[in-house]
């Protein structure tokens, strides 16, 4: 059986690491190779790397910041942030990454997902949603609502509709990440993890809310997620990646433990 | 010095910086002639067994293959480069290099909860003393993306299986050939000690 997989996410500008609460007031909060060099010597599954540069001047800094964990860090890892076309996920594969996330430019332009898939396979490509909750209606029947540009848009979009859109057009992968739970540390958003996960035929990695390892727990049985993105229960040092693990485990949860030398 | 055989098939990169990482000396060469005098050679790849063919012999990297197989360098295969050492893959309905004889398989999972590529980290069981494998401790994981997996017809050339839905191998060689599905190079520690021993491997 495969195991659950503990995910990481860095948010980097200009760069730097970042770790959003709600979207609003990043914090810089260090070097983003020394940070995926420390997890991946914890035993970390697999990290996500959003770029979220303002300018697009310094987009080029992330392409350094890949290349250099790509040399460095030995598990998959996977950018995303301000790819727009086909020409820019190559960019960052050829740099080291093995996936690429799309995200706002998905919802824009869903062909993105299938030119990237048609090009690199579909397990190189992860379609990346924020998702809000919303009032049920018409359009948006699960409550659940596509926002775009770092949750400021709401693109009237229903979150499990377009979840299967994705993943017909070539997603090999969704993060689905609650804007309602980002930040808050009070548990991942389960409801919306498991509609998805059951609408889907690929892997789901839920994200947004996790603060506890229970939390984890949570979402990989009743949220039925397949990987779990933690952010700031690492980033702030108030857990380790073993000691995340070693709860999951004590609790029946298969997960990759990483033997010491 | 290892060649790695570059066949625009997608993780050279990764395979090559991890073996810079390890201080392993390797080129990187896409040139038949090369791959016949190599000392040692390691095939990557990833994406599809038809393509993957296709360049090869175009390249006319097929026969080199073949050739060094048979002058006894020792070769290790990752992933696709697991999956077209055998004589047929069921991908894209593809005659192969024919190694080994056997064939390469579409994972046929009856469990609906079970997705497909297999893609993620699972445990992989020696079955059969290896050089490459001699570091691995029950319970040990490697990464993994793939939506077919390697069958050899003799079933003495399986060193490893893995299981997803049902066993399956995951490591086959005979004599100076060795090939693993898993991805070395993306598997931490475990997976880089597997370079290592083919660096190290003497036969």
């Amino acid at each position: 059986m495969l195991s659950k997989r503990i995910v990481s996410c860095l948010d980097v500008r200009d760069g730097k690491l970042a770790k959003s609460v709600k979207f609003v007031d990043t914090q810089d909060i260090g070097d983003p190779v020394a940070k995926a060099r420390e997890y991946y010597a914890q035993g970390l599954d697999e990290l996500v790397f959003y770029d979220i540069t303002a300018s697009s001047d310094n987009r080029g800094i992330m392409l350094d910041v890949v290349s250099r964990v790509a040399e460095q860090v030995f598990i998959p890892f996977s950018v995303g942030g301000g790819l727009r076309t086909v020409e820019d996920c190559s960019r960052v594969l050829l740099a080291g990454a093995e996936k690429v996330n799309v995200n706002s430019a998905a919802v824009k332009y869903p062909g993105l997902i299938a030119e990237a898939s048609k090009a690199f396979g579909a397990q190189a490509v992860v379609l990346s949603m924020d998702v809000l909750k919303v009032q049920k209606s018409a359009q948006i029947p699960s409550g659940y609502e596509i926002v775009i540009n770092g949750g400021r848009t709401p693109m009237g979009l229903d979150a499990i509709a377009w979840a299967r859109r994705g993943v017909d057009l070539g997603a090999g992968e969704l993060v689905v990440n609650s804007i309602d739970a980002d930040g808050t540390k009070t548990g991942y958003e389960l409801t919306l993890t498991r509609q998805i996960a059951e609408a889907v035929s690929v892997p789901v990695i839920a994200s947004g809310g996790g603060g506890k390892p229970e939390h984890l727990y949570d979402v990989l049985t009743e949220g039925k997620a397949d990987a779990a993105l933690v952010a700031s229960m690492l980033h702030y040092g108030e857990y380790t990646v073993g000691q995340i693990k070693e709860y999951l485990a004590g609790r029946g949860i298969k997960v990759r433990i990483q033997k010491d030398e | 010095m290892i060649t790695l055989v570059d066949y625009k098939a997608g993780n050279l990169t990764s395979v090559r910086r991890a073996l810079d990482h390890l201080g392993i000396p390797c080129q990187v060469s896409a040139d038949p002639e090369t791959v016949r005098r190599a000392d040692k050679i390691i095939f990557p790849g990833v994406g599809a067994a038809g393509a993957a063919m296709s360049i090869l012999r175009e390249c006319g990297l097929d026969s080199a293959l073949k050739e060094a197989f048979a002058a006894g360098t020792p070769i290790l295969g990752i992933c696709i480069g697991c999956q077209i050492i055998l004589t047929h893959s069921e991908e894209d309905d593809t005659p192969c290099l024919d190694l080994l004889p056997g064939a390469c398989l579409r994972f046929r999972v009856s469990d609906p909860t079970l997705k497909i590529p297999h893609m993620g980290w699972n445990g992989v069981i020696v079955t059969q003393p290896h050089p490459l494998l001699v570091h691995l401790r029950p319970g040990d994981e490697f990464y993994f993306v793939h939506s077919f997996y390697p069958q050899p017809a003799d079933a003495s050339q399986v060193y490893a299986i893995s299981d997803y839905g049902g066993e399956f191998p995951v490591a086959i060689g005979k004599d100076n050939l060795f090939a693993v599905q898993f991805h070395t190079e993306k598997s931490g520690a475990v997976g880089l000690k597997v370079l290592e021993n083919f660096a190290n491997w003497q036969i």
